[in-house]
């Protein structure tokens, strides 16, 4: 693979092992100037080891490193490279000094000259909205504060690649929406390129130009937000991105790119799909992607190709939303809203008729 | 009660007074103990950076030996460094038995240790992500160091009180290998015992008040710097 012409980092057979365990196989991953791509998986999956040997903090047992356009030999990354870096970690581990010190710190690191260093810490304080707590010991500051002096180290420093490490998942939901809309606006205004690791997929979403899965050390799935969320390669990455409703099935008959899915249960699914008859497949359904009818209401809309008479399982409160268990012969997950629960008289035992379309089940060949 | 009073009373006229002999022990004290508290600084410091910051074979055995060596008995160092500076001795022939700078180098060795395992300590109590932080943000080894450093430089004030008020007050390796010479090799310490013997209360009492007094002096500087700039 060559690189393209805007690659700021390319890293290629990436490998991290610890006693003898393979940590981390990344074979390629490209991050394009002035994109935000996210990494997100489970805990364990090795998000932070990645991110910590693309910031140069850990050494990788082998592969190799191209940082815009240079060859870097990751064994003994030079010190110049890492001041073209920028880490924030889930702590914020702030200097025992105060905010105004603590943002400097990286450019004095630099040798940046001292009227500079102040220009620059006075623009970075008042664009996290901090200005007012320049002089404050960082150590009195609140969780929220403590973060937006981290982030505000980081961006002072006008860095090529920001990296961030789960930076907003130990504040509050309140804080949390404050600085990532925060975050979002400067990363919007500077177009710094931004690797942003969390378990989080509404982060990813929001965040996101591309998001990798990742899972077991490995990169499941690299491609645009939109993409992985709606056609994830497989179940694992399909899991994890929210999809509710995993089924497995074999093509039974195909008419102009339309194809009928017969699920172990023995329902026929129709799905936007070419797949020739006979392959083995796997179906994603999104609980968003359902509607649920009342039993004696005729179907509406001719696009919904798929009508189920279904049998409701469990009804569970989901955020501002409620999630639907459903028995349709194969098990489905819809999510309704609280006024439609009382509209449709929804519960427990009830029944109801489940409805999607074709184009909303992405469909998996199995290899 | 009347003997603590007057020995009290007589160390404040001591020192108002400025009698020469009393400001001469006072002041040989402070500087053996000083010159021995700032040589430690230079070994503990780094000794117990590196040691908390380098994995090496064979580290722990060292740390325990660090440990160990923070409560060496004084007497016993005293002996060994006698044995060593004896003119018929391994270091015989530099004839620094009986000299301040003997004191010194037996102080060193009381201090270094307590120096170099609250260093360590001071460095191992810091956030471990800190140094990843840290050389994330563009540090060099050497800058790492140094604002790791910084960081435990409260609990490194501290190690600076602990290895001074080990020196300042021992006496079992300032008797043996400085001798208690008058003028020359007498501190605090020593001249109280000898007072002590000669049955002189109240002037033993005095030198042990001025004693308390200086090792309150130092801390309260060293404190005072500590605590500066810390809201409770």
């Amino acid at each position: 693979m060559t690189p393209r012409e805007d690659s700021l980092l390319a890293v290629q057979g990436l490998q991290v092992e610890a006693n003898g365990q393979i940590l981390l196989s990344v074979p390629s991953l490209e991050i394009t100037r002035g994109e935000v791509v996210v990494l997100i998986g489970p805990n364990g999956a090795g998000k932070s080891t990645l991110l910590q040997t693309l910031a140069c903090l850990r050494e990788p047992t082998a592969g190799t490193l191209r940082f815009a356009g240079q060859t870097i030999h990751l064994h003994n990354p030079p010190l110049a490279l890492r001041r073209r870096l920028a880490v924030v970690f889930q702590e914020p581990l702030l200097f025992d000094s105060t905010v105004a010190e603590n943002v400097a710190s990286g450019l004095k690191l630099r040798g940046v000259a001292k009227t500079v260093i102040h220009e620059r810490v006075t623009v970075w304080l008042e664009r996290l909205g901090i200005a007012h707590l320049a002089g404050r010991q960082a150590r009195t500051l609140s969780g929220g504060e403590a973060q937006r002096a981290s982030l505000a180290r980081a961006f002072v420093l006008e860095p090529d690649l920001l990296l961030l490490d789960e930076p907003f998942s130990a504040l509050d939901p309140v804080t949390r929406e404050a600085l990532t809309e925060t975050f979002h606006r400067l990363q919007r205004q500077t177009r710094v390129t931004t690797l942003f690791v969390t378990h989080d997929r509404l982060e990813a979403l929001r965040l996101g130009d591309r998001v990798a899965v990742m899972d077991h050390g490995e990169i499941l799935q690299l491609s645009t937000t939109e993409e992985v969320f709606s056609q994830p390669v497989n179940e694992a990455v399909a899991s994890f991105v929210g999809v509710e409703t995993i089924l497995r099935g074999r093509v039974e008959t195909q008419v102009a790119g339309f194809a009928e899915v017969r699920v172990g249960s023995g329902e026929r699914l129709a799905t936007a799909s070419s797949l020739p008859v006979g392959t083995a497949v796997t179906l994603c359904i999104r609980p968003e992607e359902v509607t649920l009818l009342a039993p004696t209401e005729e179907p509406l809309s001719s696009s919904a190709r798929n009508h189920f008479p279904a049998q409701i399982v469990r009804i569970i409160p989901w955020g501002v939303a409620l999630k639907v268990h459903l028995d349709c012969g194969f098990p489905l997950v819809a999510f309704v809203t609280r006024p439609s629960v009382e509209i449709l008289n929804l519960r427990e035992g009830g029944a109801v008729i489940a409805t999607f379309k074709a184009t909303a089940v992405h469909v998996i060949a199995e290899s | 009660m009347n003997l603590l009073l007057a020995g009290t009373k007589q160390a404040f006229w001591l020192l108002l007074s400025g009698d020469p002999e009393v400001w001469r022990i006072t002041l040989l004290s402070l500087r053996i103990s000083t010159s021995a508290t700032l040589v430690s600084l230079l070994i503990g410091i780094p000794l117990g950076t590196f040691l908390a910051l380098t994995p090496f074979l064979g580290r722990q055995l060292v740390i325990s030996l660090v440990n160990t060596g923070m409560s060496l008995p004084p007497v016993v160092v005293g002996l060994f460094v006698t044995i060593f500076l004896w003119r018929s001795g391994p270091l015989g022939v530099l004839h620094l038995l009986y000299t301040p700078t003997a004191m010194v180098l037996a102080q060193v060795i009381i201090a270094a240790p307590i120096v170099t395992g609250l260093t360590l300590a001071a460095i191992q109590q810091l956030n471990p992500k800190l140094r990843l932080q840290i050389l994330a943000l563009g540090a060099s080894r050497v800058q790492l160091v140094w604002l790791l450093l910084r960081e435990a430089r409260l609990p490194l004030l501290a190690a600076v009180m602990a290895g001074f008020g080990g020196v300042i007050s021992e006496i079992g390796a300032s008797l043996m290998v400085g001798g208690n010479l008058l003028g020359y090799t007498r501190v605090l310490t020593t001249a109280t015992v000898m007072e002590t013997g000669k049955g002189n209360f109240d002037l033993a009492i005095a030198l042990s008040v001025i004693l308390l007094l200086l090792i309150f002096g130092v801390n309260a500087v060293l404190t005072y710097t500590q605590q500066r700039q810390r809201p409770l």
